[in-house]
């Protein structure tokens, strides 16, 4: 079997398992999975990126959907205009006052020759910088925060359709990977997947507990759509005659409306991002990378600025998982910074790329799909088979009820050990790099 | 004088006493992650969940020695059990590497290999984890819970301010002092110790010279999950189990080692230290503490907290990219960069 069969051979094996959940379980739930499998996927593909074709190691990709869910709440919800009145200003101030910090800390740190006047003149401006702007910006948070805290307590955004915060998303992801990279990149590998494991938590730290900004953990929900409600839909009558027609009540025919509207959407998304991984990967730019990958000391004997490069396809990468996040937070339609896990958003994509092969981009998607899969239904899976395993026992044995409370817990082994397995017997996954 | 010696007191007992705590929980930490990074050459993932693993072990065996009634009070039972949870995971350890990491040594995969394969490895062992004992907290510390209560150190001193010294934190301190006097004397003075530490230094010099790798192997993993396991228990007595809170030590575990010098055993519990200090000198809230030590007029009104507890864990995120920037090999000089 040659490739390209291999390929849609197992892309024909992933529809046809969706469309099985579709008939077996229900519509619905098949393109609910669906969905998420395509926002995995753009996420895989964002990891295969820095990955496949660099060979960076980032730990990071939960903060990264996460900066791309601020974006989908700071453009598309309404500005909160008594919050603005009350504090915006000495929120603007105070992050005018912290950028002036840093660039005078970094002006410094590059003008002055090393020594003890450089030291303490940083620390001096870093000190002073850091007073200054608590001064303006403690006060403006207790201000915004007293708005109507039940209901908003925070700036609100720019009350702009949703779907640009897609390319924005991408944006704060790309500026922080940017200063990630700066700072990481260069070093050992380990220490790349250190600092993003880190900097990922403090993200999710600062979305929790910045409610002026977020609302913190009391959750922005809501969120605007880029497609039509069920309500409105159920309500018109073009839509009740295609359901009549289709034999499917409004109702369940509006949500499978709604779904695959959305799931259009993300796959033009998925195409685009794919056609530009592909031109990138076949370009002299993706074969320099992946020369670099293979052998960092010959391509810088070559005249290739390693770190340069690593730093722009780490921003890539980042500003795709970037994306992924605000499409995301628009398919929930709520922001909830205490959703965001290290397990279910960094780990999970990893096995994606792995399994699917990493350097390939379409492998990076059936990996996104597969696993995304493999995750919704090993929960199912895990109760059926405990629930056999254990049939033996009695009805109200403790074993027995502790086995099926646990089942949850399964899938986070099964997910290890395919991780564990492709990575040892076939460790170019299932759509190896050509 | 009363009002400086009040002042101290308060210091001592929200900063100094929990700092120190707090730091020989990542010191041990860190030494075990350091020991396999400097022996096997890639950061373990695995490590938060194998202490975990150890602890959770530890917490069962506990539960058993206490409903079979046996007891040594005034110290918790866990001590008792601790050796019972040490076995368990020197064997998963030995275990793991058997099944996972020695195809990839035999194979002389690069490092990145092996950090992939440790992250599926924190996977499965998270899924045991929960699966066997729940996400939930589970509190296991009993036996006499302080060493010196703060209401009896008023009393004898006649200070306003008391330190509680509770008796998980004087345990931590002495267990972590006798497991790393153990530990350099065995690195320092032992046959085996020897073997590792050239391994460490120059791998091919080590094997002409006859020393077996697979030996040297077999005893980091022993010594890394016996560090896992005491510093795992250790952080459940002090505060409580909950795998999740385990998973997440892994950064100021990692902060600690990298800050120290990867690789480098003494930097570990330099950086365990200095990680955990900073922790808590930056959360604390200075207010009471300023307004015994200065004129009342000049007493603050606010809480004079340089940053919400809820951040503590971006310090060591910072002060572990100021070390990438400044000094990427770390305070002792360690094999990074």
């Amino acid at each position: 079997m040659n490739s390209s069969t291999r390929t849609i051979a197992l892309f024909t094996a992933m529809a046809a398992a969706l469309v099985a959940v579709g008939v077996f379980q229900s519509w619905p739930l098949a393109l609910a999975i669906l969905n998420l499998c395509l926002i995995s996927a753009i996420m895989s593909l964002g990891v295969n990126i820095q990955w496949g074709y660099a060979g960076l190691f980032n730990v990071g990709v939960m903060g990264f959907t996460a900066l791309g869910g601020l974006a989908g709440v700071l453009i598309s919800v309404p500005p909160v205009t008594e919050a603005l009145q009350a504090g915006g200003f000495g929120i603007f101030i105070a992050l005018v006052l912290i950028s002036l910090t840093i660039a005078g800390a970094i002006l410094i740190y590059k003008r002055l020759p090393a020594g003890k006047a450089r030291n303490f003149s940083m620390i001096g401006v870093i000190v002073i910088g850091y007073f200054l702007t608590r001064y303006f910006f403690f006060p403006a948070v207790d201000a915004i925060e007293a708005v109507d805290s039940a209901r908003t307590g925070y700036l609100g955004g720019l009350g702009l359709p949703i779907i640009f915060s897609w390319v924005v998303g991408g944006v704060f992801a790309a500026a922080v990977a940017w200063v990630v990279g700066k700072i990481a990149l260069g070093l050992r590998s380990d220490y790349l997947a250190i600092a993003t494991l880190g900097i990922s938590e403090i993200i999710i730290a600062v979305l929790k507990n910045e409610d002026w900004m977020t609302r913190g953990v009391k959750n922005v929900s809501g969120l605007p759509r880029p497609v039509p409600y069920e309500i409105d839909l159920q309500q018109t009558l073009w839509f009740q005659d295609w359901a009549s027609y289709l034999g499917m009540s409004p109702v369940d025919f509006s949500s499978v409306f709604v779904k695959l509207c959305y799931a259009g959407l993300f796959t033009v998304v998925l195409l685009i991002l794919l056609w530009f991984s592909e031109r990138a990967l076949h370009s002299p730019w993706g074969r320099m990378m992946r020369a670099i990958r293979d052998n960092e000391l010959s391509s810088a004997a070559m005249g290739k600025n390693i770190k340069g490069r690593h730093l722009q396809v780490f921003v890539l990468g980042s500003a795709v998982i970037g994306i992924a996040g605000a499409m995301l937070t628009t398919l929930d339609g709520q922001f909830t910074p205490a959703s965001y896990q290290p397990l279910r958003f960094t780990f999970i994509v990893w096995v994606m790329v792995i399994v699917g092969g990493s350097g390939n981009n379409l492998g990076a998607i059936l990996g996104g799909f597969l696993i995304w899969f493999v995750w919704v239904e090993a929960e199912p899976f895990g109760l059926w088979l405990m629930d056999v395993l254990s049939s033996g026992m009695a009805e109200d044995s403790d074993l027995r009820k502790h086995l099926l409370n646990s089942a949850a817990h399964m899938r986070l082994m099964t997910m290890g050990l395919i991780l564990l397995l492709v990575l040892r017997f076939s460790p170019r996954g299932l759509i190896p790099e050509k | 004088m009363v009002d400086f010696l009040n002042a101290f007191a308060l210091l001592s007992n929200f900063v100094i006493v929990p700092a120190m705590t707090y730091g020989s929980q990542l010191a041990l930490g860190a030494l075990g992650v350091t020991l396999v990074y400097g022996i096997l050459r890639f950061s373990n993932f695995a490590h938060g969940d194998t202490m975990a693993f150890g602890t959770m072990v530890t917490i069962f065996a506990t539960w058993g020695l206490q409903s079979a009634g046996v007891s040594i009070h005034p110290l918790p039972t866990a001590l008792l059990a601790l050796p019972v949870g040490i076995a368990a995971t020197v064997a998963l350890c030995l275990v793991i590497d058997r099944s996972v990491y020695k195809f990839y040594r035999k194979s002389r995969s690069v490092p990145v290999v092996f950090l992939i394969a440790s992250v599926g490895v924190m996977f499965v062992l998270n899924g045991v984890v929960r699966f066997i004992i729940g996400p939930g907290d589970q509190r296991f510390a009993d036996g006499e819970r302080f060493i010196i209560k703060a209401k009896a150190f008023k009393k004898l001193t006649g200070l306003n301010e008391g330190i509680a010294f509770k008796t998980s934190q004087g345990l931590t301190i002495v267990t972590a002092i006798i497991v790393v006097a153990a530990l350099f004397w065995f690195l320092n003075r032992t046959r085996s110790g020897k073997s590792m530490r050239a391994y460490s230094d120059n791998e091919d010099l080590a094997r002409l010279s006859g020393i077996n790798p697979e030996r040297v192997v077999m005893i980091t993993w022993t010594l890394a999950a016996v560090l896992a396991t005491i510093a795992g228990v250790l952080y459940g007595l002090d505060k409580s189990f909950k795998p999740f809170t385990y998973f997440q030590l892994l950064l100021p575990i990692f902060a600690s080692a990298i800050v120290g010098g990867l690789g480098n055993p003494l930097g570990a519990i330099a950086g365990g230290f200095v990680i955990a200090f900073s922790e808590v000198v930056v959360a604390y809230a200075y207010k009471k503490f300023l307004t015994y030590l200065v004129p009342e007029q000049w007493a603050p009104d606010s809480l004079v907290q340089l940053l919400s507890t809820d951040y503590k864990f971006a310090v060591s995120f910072v002060i572990l990219v100021l070390v990438l920037l400044i000094r990427p090999t770390g305070i002792f000089k360690g094999k990074g960069a």
